[in-house]
């Protein structure tokens, strides 16, 4: 609370940035967790609620007429504009959100504070909803040629890795222990997805410290190991995810990759997908685009273009593609690696797996996926998302990569997906929004010590709950499309802009009707309908054809529930919304409105009485859950606790650094 | 000279065929006046592909002599046909000689010029009859079922000799206080005799979209009372209308120089004028061929693909032609005013402009029926003359005269229209490609020449079978329906912001693996609908009446401020 300079602000403006007539009054509240707008005027209140975590950045702008404007970015793509009549609640509000906006100690985070109505025993259970060891013995793990071991339990080989691992059975402690002696941080080559058909497996590790002609017989046994445990095939493949030069660079420093000759029967490949200071700019040059209000289709395609961002997708993609075809075609084993084996490892063996295996595709398998590639084998949550104030340098979009390459994979594949982007897009909203414990911290161990489980909760039982939401009426499990491997296309014209996740809260850019939510509606009562008429083809056993029989013909008559359900609730002002057909006029000069103009555009707003135009609002309520309003106590409780891993990060040095 | 003097080879065995996504073929490929036939040898289960050769965009063909092949004739040709509906496809054949001749048969039998050679006067299947009712709306049609025209608005036949306007029907509605002697007067004043008519009628408001050619004024500044006193008639009592030229203002002052020129404040004193500029002919086309060449190359790395894109500045012409619907669409429905829409010649942008604000303001145009007798009347019947526009597609290496794809930038615009309303629209994304591809090579006459006028000579309804008969007809209409249709009474305004338009998938990568997953996906659709209505039953199947209320949205005057000259 010491942070908050001014709780409170009366006769803010809330600038809809698509259209002048939709902007608002109102009051604007700072609490602990939260920045809440309170429109005035209207019965049914406005309510804007923004999670302090979900801050990006806070800027102000030159003054205008009506007042001192505050821009919120937010890293869901949430832009919101505040106009604040005085200048120095301005400069209050600014300090304050600031401040909040970038919490210095892990306590401060919303998961810390955060508690739905939920008690001890539930919110252990929530923990216990993804069960780690049932994933690898859905593989077929442990099994004859690979088990668990105990050798990182107490995280000392490798502080990043989780405690439980598998290794090949044939491997000894000591060439564990020295294999991982002679790679980046100590991570070890260790298995993460088996191919119960084939038994080829994709393994992942860090960089080798090779330098310039280091060797390691353990490593080189350790690889050596992975190859045989595979019985159908003579050699492996070793996938540097870095470009060649990247790779090379490292070398210098005691780093780099392995040698051929040293290695028995690996087939080495370069794959250049960029490093985590390329993705952070081209997203950055992406966001920009997408913030665009009311460009021509040509800034928008070169914007597009210029932001690199579909190349770096597409090289992801066909790392994956790549794997996923050794594996599944070859039969052939792949270890994968970068620098330090926990971000374009990450993604390239979940996008490898969710090609391979068609249980990814599904709600549980993609939630399972993630606990395990991302979570258990410390992707650098905290650093990568910013959580925590502190270093620029460590912030990048890589999970979020991945996602967008399951999303280019549904686009491609619109039957083989049990999800719809919606879970995509929650998931990322949850990455960042700090809202339970999952993606804090940058590893197990320090999820552990932080005490994580018995202090917030997990998210996927609260999607899980959601589910309806995030399901694909189109999915067929069982379709021709849905063969276990998926053979995407990389053709350049089948990578498409994610404009639900980038342009997320510009409500006026999205279709107004959706396909998918008019389908899962008739999938759903023709569910309905096939319970009823199994109820009645038992009261048929019972009573005989021909009774049963006008039994239903007459609630079919007279039931005209589903009747409404067909007809989906189409938002009817949305429809009826104008859009900017003259060059930007309403858009272009949000700023320069004059008070009385607005007055009388919000009284007319709430003139109409239908659904309340903030989009905004709306959105919030809808993507991060009723949750976000349910509770927003304020958890002062601060444990002493500083962010001990500062380790000078050497991933990704670029061949300039070098 | 008959058309089987072209055919020098009209058998050849032993040909390969390749094309997209299926393995190669040998079989035996047959040229007759009409069609390329090919069929594989198989007796049974024979497969046949069967090409109109009006669908036939270019050939290119490569002979080789390959010395040392082991048959005596060793020499062999390799013909790429690259047809309008954008399918390419290779034959291999043996034989140079042959392989020539079946060239040089596909290119002259492919660029008829006759209409009455086209295979429309040929097609005679056994399921149809000729002289059956021929197409689905016209002027006369639409006036009758528009109640609210009766008062203020009459059918002319003034042009029924075709002279007045010779791109105009024999019939059209004007208003009711303005007799056929302006009439003429006003089509001298007008290009090519396209005199102002009425398009449509709002049935909300009375508010009309007339369309017209560019007034001939001149560098003169010459006036016409009687074409003054026709816009006058059209806004009767109210005390506004816009005129939306779709020329730059640039554009517009230079037509004067040529003869040309716009309605100048001074003379249409109620009359506002905004000009938005649109592409026209040869830029469409050129646009149109640039695009499908960056569709055919997927080895292209994503940024190439993103300029080749841009620089095609097909989603642009897209843009724009939905913005200027767009705004046709407020100045009707939410300022409440009649609107003249016209660019020089007024049959392309034009007609785009005007039916597209008729597809979002009008829920009975979004019906099958609505949509293919909108076609009928504001494209076939208003003279957009097909036969040039569409003598080529993307691939042709003739020079370019008269194509220019405006109806296929419609199509588009439609397509963009059911992506962000997938329930709003009567038919399905099916019906917009049969269209694209009907439009460049038919079976029926619905498509053929440049204006009744022409088809009225041509004997087009006598001898030849309406496409939207057909497409009606009760077996094959379901594929053309959308099954999750639920009308809306309501305007449909579309997004016009670049990250709400797409690439047309289905048309421009029909061809390729992308497009294939997606019928899959059409499929599903309708296997759930279809389900629905089997447990539903029948009575339940018909969609409730709209739920929608109707929401007034709130007034603002934004023309104002708008580019007027």
């Amino acid at each position: 609370m010491e942070h908050i300079r001014m709780p409170k602000v009366e006769n803010v403006w809330l600038v809809d940035r698509s259209s002048s007539r939709r902007t608002q009054v109102g009051t604007l509240y700072l609490t602990a967790t939260h920045t809440i707008f309170v429109g005035k005027g209207s019965e049914n209140r406005n309510e804007l609620w923004v999670l302090h975590s979900l801050v990006c950045n806070v800027v102000k702008h030159k003054a205008s007429q009506s007042g001192y404007p505050l821009l919120i970015h937010c890293k869901n793509f949430q832009v919101i504009q505040f106009i604040i009549p005085q200048e120095s609640d301005c400069h209050d509000v600014y300090i304050s959100l600031s401040r909040l906006s970038r919490p210095e100690k892990y306590e401060e985070l919303y998961c810390f504070s955060f508690n739905p109505n939920a008690d001890k025993a539930e919110r252990e259970h929530s923990w216990d909803f993804l069960d780690m060891k049932a994933e690898y013995s859905r593989m077929g793990l442990p099994n004859k040629q690979w088990h668990v071991t105990p050798i990182n339990r107490e995280y000392r080989v490798c502080d990043t890795y989780p405690s439980d691992l598998f290794v090949p059975k044939s491997v000894t402690l000591p060439v564990i222990v020295g294999s991982s002696k002679f790679r980046s941080r100590g991570r070890f080559p260790t298995l993460s997805y088996y191919c119960k058909e084939n038994h080829a497996t994709i393994c992942r590790s860090s960089q080798p410290l090779s330098g310039f002609s280091a060797r390691c017989l353990e490593d080189e046994q350790m690889l050596q190991a992975i190859m045989k445990s595979n019985p159908g095939s003579r050699f492996m493949y070793v996938v540097d995810t870095r470009p060649k030069l990247n790779a090379m660079a490292n070398r210098a420093a005691g780093k780099g990759y392995e040698n051929e000759d040293n290695y028995c029967n690996i087939k080495f490949q370069f794959i250049g997908i960029e490093n985590i200071h390329v993705m952070r700019n081209s997203l950055q040059k992406l966001i920009e685009v997408s913030a665009l209000r009311s460009p021509t289709m040509r800034e928008f395609l070169l914007g597009l273009e210029n932001s690199d961002w579909l190349r770096h997708i597409k090289s992801i993609m066909e790392a994956g593609i790549f794997i996923s075809k050794a594996v599944a075609e070859e039969g052939v084993s792949v270890l994968v690696h970068c620098s330090d084996g926990w971000d374009r490892t990450a993604q390239v063996c979940s996008v490898a797996s969710v090609l391979l295996d068609p249980y990814y595709r599904t709600l549980k398998g993609l939630m399972v996926l993630i606990e395990k590639d991302w979570v258990s084998f410390g992707h650098k949550f905290s650093h990568r998302c910013g959580h925590l104030d502190g270093e620029d340098k460590e912030v990048s979009p890589v999970i979020d990569q991945f996602l967008e390459c399951v999303w280019q994979f549904m686009d491609q594949f619109p039957c083989s997906f049990e999800y719809n982007e919606k879970f995509l897009i929650s998931i990322h909203n949850h990455v960042y929004s700090c809202h339970y414990g999952n993606f804090i911290c940058n590893s197990q161990k320090e999820r552990k010590d932080l005490c994580i489980k018995e202090k917030t909760h997990s998210i996927w039982p609260h999607l899980w709950e959601n589910k309806l939401d995030f399901m694909n009426p189109l999915y067929k499990p069982d379709q021709s499309q849905n063969q276990r491997l998926l053979r995407p296309s990389t053709a350049p014209f089948c990578f498409k802009y994610w404009r639900r996740l980038y342009n997320r809260f510009d409500r006026e850019l999205h279709p107004r009707q959706s396909e998918l939510d008019c389908l899962m509606t008739i999938k759903e009562e023709t569910q309905q309908l096939e319970e009823e008429l199994a109820v009645y083809e038992q009261k048929l056993a019972v009573l005989g054809k021909e009774r049963a029989k006008t039994l239903y013909m007459q609630k079919g008559l007279l039931d005209g529930k589903q009747q409404t359900l067909w007809s989906l609730p189409l938002d009817a002002s949305l429809v009826n919304t104008p859009q900017d057909y003259i060059d930007g006029f309403i858009g272009a000069a949000p700023n320069v409105f004059t008070l009385q103009q607005g007055e009388r555009e919000s009284a007319e707003i709430s003139l109409l009485g239908d659904k309340p135009k903030c989009s905004d609002a709306d959105n919030s309520d809808q993507e991060s859950g009723v949750a976000d309003f349910s509770s927003h106590s304020s958890g002062e409780e601060s444990l002493p606790s500083e962010d001990s891993v500062k380790d000078p990060d050497s991933d990704e040095t670029g061949p300039n650094k070098a | 000279m008959e058309l089987s003097e072209h055919i020098r080879t009209a058998n050849v065995e032993d040909v390969t065929l390749r094309r997209p996504f299926h393995p190669a073929l040998r079989g035996t490929l047959c040229v007759t006046s009409h069609h390329l036939l090919f069929s594989d040898r198989k007796d049974e289960d024979s497969w046949q592909l069967l090409i109109l050769l009006r669908n036939i965009d270019a050939t290119e063909k490569s002979v080789e002599n390959l010395f040392g092949y082991p048959r005596a004739v060793g020499s062999s040709g390799t013909i790429t046909i690259k047809c309008k509906d954008l399918l390419v496809l290779q034959l291999e054949i043996p034989g140079m000689e042959e392989c020539l001749n079946i060239a040089s048969s596909i290119e002259a039998l492919s660029a008829l010029e006759s209409v009455t050679e086209m295979y429309p006067f040929f097609y005679r299947p056994s399921h149809l009859t000729l002289h059956g009712p021929w197409g689905l709306s016209s002027t006369e049609k639409y006036y009758k079922q528009t109640e609210r025209l009766w008062d203020r608005w009459r059918v002319s036949t003034v042009n029924s000799d075709y002279s007045v306007c010779p791109s105009y029907p024999h019939a059209v509605i004007v208003p009711r206080e303005v007799d056929d002697e302006k009439l003429v007067q006003s089509a001298r004043f007008r290009q090519g005799g396209r005199f102002p008519v009425l398009s449509y009628c709002h049935h909300r408001n009375g508010m009309v979209i007339m369309r017209s050619s560019q007034p001939l004024t001149g560098a003169n500044r010459k006036r016409c009372k009687e074409d003054e006193l026709l816009l006058q008639a059209v806004i009767d009592g109210s005390l506004l209308g816009y005129i939306i030229d779709l020329r730059s203002t640039q554009q517009a002052q230079q037509a004067r120089m040529t003869g040309g020129g716009f309605e100048s404040k001074s003379c249409y004193s109620h009359w506002k004028r905004i000009h938005r500029h649109h592409e026209r002919g040869k830029v469409l086309q050129e646009s149109l061929i640039k695009l499908v060449e960056a569709c055919s190359d997927p080895s292209h790395s994503v940024d190439r693909w993103l300029s080749k894109l841009e620089n095609s500045k097909w989603l642009s012409h897209v843009h724009s032609a939905l913005s200027t619907a767009g705004l046709v669409v407020e100045c009707v429905e939410r300022d409440g005013h009649s609107v003249l829409v016209h660019g020089s010649e007024g049959t392309d942008s034009t007609l785009l402009v005007s039916s597209l604000a008729q597809l979002i303001l009008d829920p009975a145009s979004r019906t099958l029926t609505g949509f293919l007798g909108l076609l009928e009347r504001d494209w076939i019947q208003a003279g957009h003359p097909f036969q040039q526009r569409c003598a080529h597609s993307a691939y042709s290496h003739a020079r370019l005269k008269q194509e220019c794809p405006s109806f296929l930038l419609l199509l588009d615009c439609v397509w963009q229209v059911w992506r962000q309303f997938p329930l709003a629209l009567e038919f399905s994304e099916a019906l917009l490609l049969r269209l694209a591809q009907e439009v460049y090579a038919s079976n029926y006459g619905t498509f053929l020449c440049n204006n009744e006028q022409e088809r009225c000579a041509a004997g087009v309804k006598e001898n030849t079978h309406c496409l939207f008969q057909s497409l009606l007809s009760p077996d094959i209409e379901e594929q053309y329906l959308n099954p999750l249709y639920e009308p809306t009474d309501l305007a449909i305004w579309p997004s016009v912001h670049p990250q709400s338009l797409q690439l047309w998938t289905g048309l421009f990568l029909r061809w390729t693996e992308y497009a294939q997953n997606m019928e899959e996906a059409r499929e599903e659709v309708w296997s759930i609908v279809k389900e629905h209505r089997e447990r539903a039953g029948p009575d339940r199947t018909n969609n409730t009446p709209s739920t929608h209320c109707d929401t007034l949205t709130p007034f603002e005057n934004l023309m104002d401020e708008l580019t007027i000259l």
